[in-house]
């Protein structure tokens, strides 16, 4: 017997106390929970974005589509990078106001090569205001996952409103589990030497997120 | 289960032993009670909190009562999405089905995002045994693995060190492992941890094979979820060509809709986070982003056994958050270690007698390693009735009786001459008898508190994450009480 037929072998014989008629799994679950916490209008949503995500330690920025490229070559500039990654499908024009040498995401890059770049530039799938979260999807502006995991510093570009939602609940509906999701939290942190925080052992030790209004929020290419 | 700690004491032995280490008790002390009010801000932010945890509770408990479906849909939605299932019955053939796949890509190293399930297993020491070297990639798990140490305390595994320690661990030992540490390295927390983010950086852009766990499974989709702080966990799961997940088969649930919930009560439980700082969600392989090859190791090792028994069952809602832990005062006196496996806490304390039988002294005892004050129940996000489910033990330790083991009936005797009521009675005489002892610890805590960080590493690295959290108050709550009798001698 294979231990695939063991084991769901002995889940059955576990199970024997339940009927055969139990309750189906669309009424076993009571969805009463909220869809959203509180009412707010669309630009208090914003609003609790930016503060959710600065409260976790992200460095958020407001512009908007003009004053895109200028923000991002700013951004860059202040940094001193000398090189940006780029995924294939970000709109050329975002860049287009700074000389930054980019890089552009390809599938045979290895790890070693991303992690002699300085800076990342993406945009986003989905805003959650509630935690303040980005999430990302790998759809053509945002790359594979690892461009958005190995540079020090990323730069990621949130179209508001359209594409920020209130709650987790609502994320979800938005996004498509077939691609790979990465959910991002401001940076991270550790306290594992004598409890003393430091930010960021691993993954982009610094998150800046641009808020920018004017754009359509429609993901490019995908 | 051979995640057992050999030659480990039966609780009450191993409690007393932690509750003399003063330090360990503080830290201890502070850590729980800092996340436990943390938490309670986290959880009040939320207003349908009552609706989340039933519905959370619900989702669960449908699973269990139909994991045989739910498993084979789970199967095939993996396989669908490119990714190979296998199916382990025990701890052996997991670890055993682990190294095979490692083999076969011709590694000798990995790389590891801890996960409670591959500790359970004794996964790193199986595969040492057959030459494959497994690197752990959370910080406090470097230090111990440099330092040829074990975790001292699963809250906070590296607390037995401090920075110079530290510092000599990683100067004298990175060289042995890989890139050695900076010349001049000083004992400076950042500087440390930069020195950490080198070394194990090297490790990740190189390493071929990584292995993880996995916080949830999403039948109708395929999608495993990992929940995590410091992003080696997306180092594990993305930089790698070969992902080799173990994953405890009660970690099903069925429909992505059912990530609404738990996305919301797990970092508020767990972190007292709004969110923690990375989620990774995949579904199988895909094609030029992450690794080509995926494996996912379905994991039963007692699960099944304890499936059977209708009451203990609902331990397998447990989506390990750590919250029944900070607010055990049985806990937070023992420590984790006492508890002899790498489960600690109230949900230790049900589901390692469950998953291992209760033949062994320390299993026996735990379920006496309680108080039944019911706090354990009234945080836990899926509302396991952790007292209840130890009463049922108890009486089985006591009374003996039919349990299933390894899918076997088999039927227990009673204890002998009720050691285990013995034991029962020396855990409770600690635990519950000190005031004096309780009163110092609330002191020590509230006296250093300038020293205390504004973070802490979360339980058990696996349980865990990282944001700030409130200061220890200037005077503990128990003087504040003797003083004013709860409020009534002072304006509010
Ligand atoms: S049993 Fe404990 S660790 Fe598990 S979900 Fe409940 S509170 Fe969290």
């Amino acid at each position: 017997m294979s231990s695939r037929e063991r084991i769901l072998g002995r889940v059955r014989r576990a199970l024997a106390d339940v009927p055969g008629d139990d309750t189906p799994y669309e009424q076993a679950v009571p969805r009463g929970y909220l869809r959203e916490h509180g009412e707010r209008s669309t630009e208090e949503t914003v609003e609790l974005l930016a503060e959710n995500l600065a409260d976790y330690r992200a460095l958020v920025h407001r512009t908007d589509a003009g004053g895109l490229a200028g923000t991002v070559a700013a951004l860059l500039h202040r940094r001193g990078a000398t090189s940006v990654v780029v995924p294939p499908g970000l709109d050329e024009s975002w860049l287009a106001e700074t000389d930054v040498r980019r890089v552009v995401d390809r599938a045979e890059q290895t790890p070693g090569e991303l992690d002699r770049v300085d800076s990342v530039v993406t945009a986003c799938a989905v805003a959650v205001a509630e935690t303040g979260t980005i999430v990302l999807d790998g759809s053509p502006d945002q790359g594979r996952r690892r461009i958005t995991l190995i540079p020090d510093h990323h730069i990621c570009v949130v179209r508001v409103p359209g594409q920020v939602v209130s709650s987790v609940p609502q994320a979800l509906e938005r996004l498509d589990p077939v691609r790979p999701l990465t959910w991002i939290s401001g940076p991270s942190a550790t306290s594992d030497i004598e409890l003393d925080r430091v930010e960021g052992v691993h993954g982009p030790r610094t998150l800046e997120v641009v808020l920018v209004t004017g754009l359509p929020s429609g993901t490019d290419g995908s | 289960m051979s995640g057992t700690f050999i030659g480990m004491p039966a609780f009450p032995q191993a409690a007393r032993a932690s509750v003399h280490d003063a330090t360990l008790r503080g830290n201890l002390r502070h850590a729980t009670h800092t996340i436990r009010g943390k938490r309670e801000q986290a959880v009040a932010e939320v207003a349908d909190w009552a609706e989340l945890r039933e519905a959370g509770k619900r989702i669960k408990d449908h699973v269990l009562r139909h994991l045989d479906r739910y498993l084979v849909q789970l199967e095939e939605s993996v396989t669908a999405a490119g990714g190979v299932v296998h199916w382990a019955a025990d701890a052996e053939e997991a670890n055993r089905i682990v190294a095979r796949l490692v083999k076969e890509t011709g590694e000798r190293e990995v790389v590891k995002v801890k996960s409670m399930a591959t500790q359970e297993i004794g996964l790193n020491e199986a595969l040492q045994a057959e030459g494959i070297r497994a690197y752990e990639t959370d910080l406090a798990e470097l230090i111990v693995q440099l330092g040829r140490d074990r975790p001292s305390h699963i809250l906070v595994p590296a607390i037995h060190r401090n920075r110079g320690e530290i510092r000599d661990i990683f100067t004298r030992e990175m060289g042995e492992w890989g890139r050695p540490a900076p010349e001049g390295l000083t004992d400076s927390p950042a500087e440390l941890a930069e020195a950490a983010r080198l070394h194990l950086r090297e490790k990740f852009l190189r390493a071929k094979v990584g292995i993880s766990g996995a916080n949830f499974m999403v039948a109708e989709t395929g999608t495993l979820v990992v929940v995590e702080s410091e992003g080696n966990g997306r180092m594990c799961l993305t930089l790698p060509e070969t992902l080799i997940s173990v994953v405890g088969i009660e970690k099903t649930v069925p429909s992505w809709r059912d990530l609404e919930v738990f996305l919301q009560t797990l970092p508020r439980s767990s972190t007292a986070e709004r969110m923690n700082p990375y989620t990774s969600m995949w579904t199988g392989t895909r094609d030029e982003d992450g690794p080509r090859a995926f494996h996912l190791v379905l994991l039963d090792n007692g699960r099944t056994d304890t499936l059977a028994d209708e009451v203990g069952r609902q331990a397998l809602r447990c989506i390990r958050c750590s919250a029944c832990l900070n607010v055990c005062p049985v806990y937070e006196r023992a420590g984790g270690h006492a508890y002899g496996s790498v489960y600690p806490g109230p949900i230790g304390a049900i589901l390692s007698p469950q998953l291992r039988g209760t033949r062994s002294e320390i299993d026996a005892s735990l379920p006496y390693a309680s108080s039944l004050c019911g706090a354990c129940y009234e945080v836990c996000p899926v509302a396991i009735d952790i007292p209840e489910v130890l009463v049922h033990l108890r009486e089985r330790v006591v009374e003996g009786g039919p349990v299933i083991r390894e899918g076997n009936k088999v039927v227990l005797r009673p204890a002998k001459g009720h050691a285990a009521e013995r034991a029962a009675m020396r855990a409770a005489r600690w635990a519950l008898t000190r005031p004096g002892a309780l009163r110092t610890a609330q002191r020590l805590a509230s006296r250093t508190r300038r020293l205390r960080p504004r973070t802490l590493p979360g339980p058990g690295r696996a349980w865990s994450g990282t944001r700030d959290l409130p200061p220890v108050p200037p005077e503990p709550f128990r003087d504040w009480w003797q003083r004013t009798r709860g409020g009534k001698d002072e304006a509010k």
